[in-house]
C-alpha cells in the first residue's frame, strides 16, 4: 500500500517523559515514503520512546507527531483504527503473543482486520514467514525460538498488512552476519517494492551504510545530527565523532565519551 | 520564627546577617524557616552555622525547618549544620500520604470504570459483528475458569454444607427442632453460601490467572503490540473472559448449592434422624425457586467483578516479573474483597427490596 503522502510522519518539536523525566526535549523528524530512516544513539537516549511516541502508544508531553497524515493523539478511534492498520511496528523485545504460535502470530491482524478467506491467510502467512526463513517454524510458540528467530518472526507479523510505514526497534540485534545481511536486503526490497517507509533503529553500523537513506541520530533528547550518512559522518559534535569512530581520532577522546555514554543513558 | 528567603549565597549573606543579628539573648524556640530559599553556598551556611552556635550559646532552643530539599542536600555537607535540620513535620507528611493513597483510589476507581466500560461495549457490539468475540478463545476460557474449578467449589461447599448441619444439630435439637436444618442449609447455600465460596475459590484461580495472563503481556510489551495492531486489549483479552465466566459461573455456584445441601442431607440423614424422604418434603416447601435465582443473580455480578479486577491488576503492571507477581497477589486480595462489599451491598438490596 504505496501512500501518497509528501511525508509520511512528520515529528514536531516532539517532547517526551516519564514522570518527571524528561526522555526527548524538541524532536524533529520527516520521513518520506520510499525512504529508509535510521536513528542512531547510545543506549537509553529515547530510541525505542521516540518509536512509541510516533505510533501512538505513548501521548507526547509536547510538540506534534503526524503519522500517515493523522495526528494519533488526537484522532477519534476510527482514523487511528484505519492509519494502524496501515503501520508494522516490531518491537525491540520481540513482543510476540505468547499464547499462540508463530504462524498465529503472524496471521492474527489478518484474521482481525481484513475479511479474507482463512486459506489466502494462511498463504500470506507462509509468504510472510518464508521471508524471514521461518518456513520451518510454522508450528513452534515463541518461547520455543531463540532470540534471533523471535526477531524475524515478530518482523514477519509487522509486515502482515504490508503497512505503508514499518518501525524497526534493532531488528538486526543478535542474528548472525549472513543473516542480519538478508534482513537489510529484505528491508531494502520492502522500501523499492513496495514503496514503505522504513523507521529502523539499530547499532549495526555496517547495517546503517547498507539501508539508510538519511540518518536521525540523539543524543540527551535532541538529534544532534541529520541528513545522509555522509552528512551525518561530516558533522563535528563529538559524540557523532566518537560513534562513527573515524580515522584519525585520538583513542583518549574516544574513550572519554563513551564514557560519558555509559554514565548516563538519558537525561536526568 | 524568622523565615528567609531567595538566594543563600555570598552576596545575599551581609543582609541577612543582619535580621539574624536582631534574634539575641535568651528567649523561645526559634525556627528558621527555610522553604522560600532557592540556593545556597557556603556562605550561606557559614551564615547558619555562625547562627546556630550563637543560640546555642544563649541556651536558646533553634532548629531549622521547612528546608527543601534541594538546599538540604548542600546542608548535609556540612554536618554540624545539617544535624539540626528538623525532619518534616509530621502533620504534612500524613495529610501527603492520605492525598496521595486518595488520588490512588481514585486514579484505580477511573480505571475500573474505564476497562468496564470498554467491556460492556465491546460485549455488546461484538456479539453482533462478524469477528466481533473471539470464540473458540470463550470457550478454551469456560474450560479453564469452569470445569477446572468446579471439583474443588464443590468439594468446599459440600464439607461446609455437611458441617453447618452438624453445628447447628446440637442447638436444633434442643428444642426438638430437627427439621428446620433443612430451611437453614437450604437457603443459607443458595442465597449466600453456595455463590460466595465459588466466587472465593474462582477469584483464587481466576483472577489472579488473568492479572498474570495480562501482567505478562504487559511486560513483554504484547499489549503494546496488540496495540499497534489496531486490536484494542480489552476487546481482545478481557471480553471472551467475561462472557465465558457469565456462563460458567451460575452452572458453578449451583453445583456449589447442590453439593452443600447434599452434604447437609446427608448428615441430616444419617446423624440426625430427619428422614430422607421429610428432608426432601421440608426442602421442597421452605426453598423457592426466588432464592435460587438471587443467588444465581449474584454469581454472575461476581463473576463480572473478579475478571474486571484482575483485568485492571494487570494492566496496571509495570516493570519486571516481580511486579507480575505483585499484581497476581493484589488481584485476589481485591477480587475477593470486591465480591465480599458487592455480596453485602446485594443483601441490602434483596433485603429491603423484598
Ligand atoms: N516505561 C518507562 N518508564 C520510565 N522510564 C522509561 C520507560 N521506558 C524508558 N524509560 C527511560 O527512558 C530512557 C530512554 O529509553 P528508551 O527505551 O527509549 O532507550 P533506547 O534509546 O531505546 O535504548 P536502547 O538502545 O538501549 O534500546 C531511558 O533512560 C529509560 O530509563
Ligand atoms: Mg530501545
Amino acid at each position: 500500500m504505496r501512500s501518497t503522502f509528501e511525508y509520511n510522519i512528520i515529528v514536531e518539536d516532539l517532547i517526551a517523559r516519564y514522570g518527571d523525566k524528561t526522555v526527548l526535549d524538541g524532536v524533529n523528524m520527516k520521513v518520506r515514503p520510499s525512504e529508509v530512516r535510521v536513528i542512531l544513539g547510545g543506549s537509553g537516549c529515547g530510541k525505542s520512546t521516540l518509536l512509541k511516541h510516533i505510533i501512538g502508544l505513548a501521548t507526547p508531553a509536547g510538540g506534534k507527531v503526524e503519522l500517515l497524515g493523522v495526528d494519533l493523539a488526537s484522532a477519534d478511534e476510527p482514523d487511528k483504527d484505519a492509519v494502524l492498520g496501515r503501520v508494522g511496528m516490531l518491537f525491540q523485545g520481540g513482543a510476540l503473543l505468547n499464547a499462540l504460535t508463530i504462524h498465529e502470530n503472524v496471521a492474527l491482524p489478518l484474521r482481525e482486520k481484513t475479511g479474507l478467506p482463512g486459506d489466502v491467510i494462511d498463504e500470506m502467512v507462509a509468504m510472510k514467514l518464508a521471508l524471514v526463513g521461518l518456513s520451518h517454524a510454522h508450528d513452534l510458540t515463541p518461547p520455543e525460538l531463540s532470540g534471533g528467530m523471535k526477531k524475524r518472526a515478530a518482523l514477519a507479523r509487522a509486515m502482515a498488512m504490508d503497512p505503508a510505514v514499518l518501525f524497526a526497534d534493532e531488528p538486526s540485534a543478535g542474528l548472525d552476519p549472513i543473516t542480519a545481511a538478508a534482513l537489510d536486503e529484505l528491508l531494502i526490497s520492502l522500501k523499492t517494492q513496495f514503496g514503505m517507509s522504513l523507521v529502523v533503529v539499530t547499532h549495526e553500523l555496517a547495517s546503517v551504510e547498507t539501508i539508510a537513506d538519511r540518518v536521525t541520530m540523539l543524543d540527551k533528547g535532541h538529534v544532534i545530527a541529520e541528513g545522509t550518512l555522509e552528512e551525518v559522518k561530516a558533522t563535528p559534535h563529538p559524540m557523532v565523532r566518537a560513534f562513527f569512530g573515524r580515522e584519525g581520532e585520538g583513542e583518549e577522546e574516544q574513550r572519554s565519551v563513551l564514557q560519558a555514554f555509559g554514565s548516563d543513558g538519558g537525561r536526568a | 520564627m524568622v523565615a528567609l528567603e531567595g538566594d543563600l549565597v555570598v552576596d545575599a549573606v551581609p543582609a541577612i546577617s543582619k535580621r539574624l543579628a536582631a534574634i539575641a539573648g535568651p528567649g523561645e524556640r526559634v525556627e528558621v524557616d527555610l522553604s522560600a530559599v532557592t540556593d545556597i553556598d557556603s556562605a550561606g551556611v557559614a551564615l547558619l552555622s555562625l547562627f546556630l552556635k550563637r543560640m546555642d550559646a544563649s541556651g536558646r532552643e533553634v532548629a531549622l525547618v521547612r528546608v527543601p530539599d534541594s538546599v538540604k542536600v548542600t546542608l548535609e555537607l556540612f554536618p554540624f549544620v545539617g544535624a539540626r535540620v528538623a525532619p518534616d513535620v509530621e502533620r504534612r507528611a500524613v495529610f501527603d500520604r492520605v492525598g496521595a493513597w486518595a488520588e490512588g483510589i481514585a486514579d484505580l476507581v477511573l480505571h475500573f470504570l474505564v476497562v468496564a466500560a470498554d467491556t460492556s461495549w465491546f460485549v455488546v457490539t461484538g456479539v453482533f459483528k462478524r469477528r466481533g468475540v473471539r470464540w473458540h478463545v470463550m470457550f478454551y476460557e469456560m474450560a479453564q475458569m469452569g470445569s477446572k474449578a468446579l471439583g474443588v467449589v464443590s468439594l468446599i461447599a459440600f464439607l461446609v454444607g455437611a458441617t453447618m448441619a452438624l453445628q447447628s444439630a446440637a442447638q436444633l435439637r434442643q428444642f426438638g427442632a430437627d427439621i428446620f436444618v433443612v430451611d437453614l442449609i437450604g437457603i443459607s447455600m443458595t442465597r449466600e453460601l453456595g455463590p460466595l465460596m465459588a466466587a472465593i475459590v474462582v477469584a483464587g484461580r481466576s483472577g489472579s490467572a488473568v492479572a498474570a495472563e495480562i501482567g505478562t503481556m504487559m511486560i513483554s510489551e504484547e499489549i503494546d503490540a496488540l496495540k499497534t495492531m489496531g486490536l484494542h486489549p480489552t476487546r481482545f483479552l478481557v471480553v471472551p473472559k467475561i462472557l465465558a465466566i457469565t456462563i460458567t459461573q451460575p452452572l458453578i455456584t449451583a453445583f456449589a448449592d447442590a453439593a452443600g445441601i447434599l452434604g447437609g442431607f446427608l448428615v441430616a440423614t444419617f446423624y440426625l434422624d430427619v428422614g430422607a424422604e421429610s428432608f426432601i418434603q421440608r426442602l421442597q416447601e421452605s426453598l423457592f425457586l426466588k432464592d435460587v435465582v438471587t443467588g444465581l443473580i449474584k454469581s454472575v455480578i461476581f463473576a463480572w467483578l473478579i475478571v474486571s479486577v484482575g483485568a485492571i491488576c494487570g494492566f496496571r503492571t509495570r516493570g519486571g516479573a516481580d511486579a507480575v507477581g505483585r499484581s497476581t497477589t493484589t488481584s485476589v486480595v481485591a477480587g475477593i474483597f470486591a465480591v465480599i462489599v458487592a455480596d453485602a451491598l446485594a443483601s441490602l438490596v434483596f433485603y429491603f427490596g423484598d
